[in-house]
């Protein structure tokens, strides 16, 4: 009985914690991974350092939120199937609840002039915040010097921006590609 | 039905976005606005301004913010599910393969091709709301240039490169701006 306790209260604060943070992070997926680090490595000791590191390594390799896929790797490890569902209610909740008062507001708001030009400011900044995204990881891509990658860079966005074609399609043959090279480059390497 | 279209939509976008909030991007656009035209492109402009201030990933404030438009809050749970759902069997999936092997060269192999093609996914989606911005979703012309946007633009980038201010204050202080301009000059 004791130790049940123990458990369930193991998971309610795992469900707090995830909720806390996700609440109160700006800023994408590699921001909240380091405050789940502080919170399960440092403070609570749940996982070692290096456990984390590679759960991190996983998050961001799989498809969906960086957020999200933390929750489910921490939440199993910590309290099973019971624990990776509490970690991702936690992560969950706070962007549901937020996005879903703020778009009542939004169309009750959006149409108000005021509103509107406030919006239509703060998009030239999101424009701006974009186009700083793709300098700063564009420059990582070239400072590789890999004329395959430069290729398929130029190749994706002239299929997506000029032809049409459909952003699936474009991240399924750039995935496909990389694992078919990798397989040869490892072969060549055996052999 | 709309519920499971909702599903269906956040699901594939989930699927297909690796390596963070920005490469989720596209897609989200591709599915909300191209494919099912549940939002214009202006609204898809406001949900990054909105997605981009508010705290959570992307993917879900995404699936939240269409949710509700297109049907309520049932919409956002649907649509929120649909984000989780790809993530709680492929991350297993993956923990599973990665405690068995204890090698990701092959997951490394095809992340070092996403990559570039996710700039320029990322660059493309960027260039449609950079024209809202400086043609109002007008025909490309200098005649149809929005002096005020363009600024703004430039400032922005300008503060975020040189200056390395945080992007949450360069927005403010564009929507500020604009505002401002607004009122004193009664444009729009």
């Amino acid at each position: 009985m004791e130790k049940r306790m123990h458990r369930s209260a193991q998971l309610l604060r795992l469900f707090g914690s995830m909720l806390v943070i996700s609440a109160c992070t700006f800023g994408g997926g590699f921001v909240i991974v380091s405050l789940m680090k502080k919170k399960f490595v440092d403070e609570y000791g749940w996982l070692s350092e290096s456990e984390m590191l590679d759960y991190t390594a996983l998050a961001q390799s799989c498809p969906g939120a960086i957020a999200v896929n933390a929750a489910i790797l921490v939440g199993w490890r910590v309290g099973g199937a019971a624990g990776m569902l509490a970690a991702v209610l936690g992560t969950v909740l706070p962007p549901l609840g937020i996005l879903t008062v703020i778009t009542m507001f939004y169309s009750a708001f959006a149409g108000n002039p005021h509103v509107a030009m406030l919006l239509s400011g703060m998009q030239a900044g999101v424009a701006a915040v974009l186009c700083d995204v793709v300098l700063s990881m564009g420059r990582g891509v070239l400072s590789q010097r890999s004329a395959i990658k430069n290729a398929v860079m130029v190749a994706a966005f002239l299929a997506v921006a000029v032809a049409g074609v459909s952003v699936a399609w474009v991240i399924a043959g750039a995935a496909l590609l990389g694992a078919l090279l990798q397989m040869i480059t490892r072969k060549e390497a055996g052999a | 039905m709309i519920l499971l279209e909702l599903f269906g939509a956040f699901f594939e976008i989930a699927l297909f976005s690796i390596g963070g909030g920005y490469a989720a991007m596209p897609l989200i656009r591709s599915q909300v606005v191209q494919a099912h035209g549940w939002m214009t492109m202006s609204e898809f402009a406001d949900l990054l301004t909105i997605a981009e201030m508010t705290p959570g990933p992307i993917q879900l404030n995404a699936a939240t913010f269409a949710g509700m438009r297109v049907a309520g809050f049932p919409g956002a749970l649907c649509a929120s599910l649909g984000v989780v759902t790809p993530s709680l069997v492929l991350v297993s999936l993956l923990a599973y393969l990665y405690r068995r092997y204890k090698s990701l060269s092959l997951i490394q192999g095809v992340l070092g091709f996403l990559r570039p093609a996710v700039v320029a996914l990322i660059a493309s989606a960027g260039l449609s709301v950079l024209l809202l911005v400086l043609f109002d979703g007008q025909r490309i012309t200098m005649a149809n240039l929005d002096g005020l946007g363009a600024g703004l633009f430039l400032l922005a980038l300008f503060l975020l490169r040189r200056r390395k201010m945080s992007p949450i204050a360069v927005m403010l202080l564009c929507g500020a701006l604009s505002l401002a301009a607004g009122v004193l000059f009664g444009a729009g």
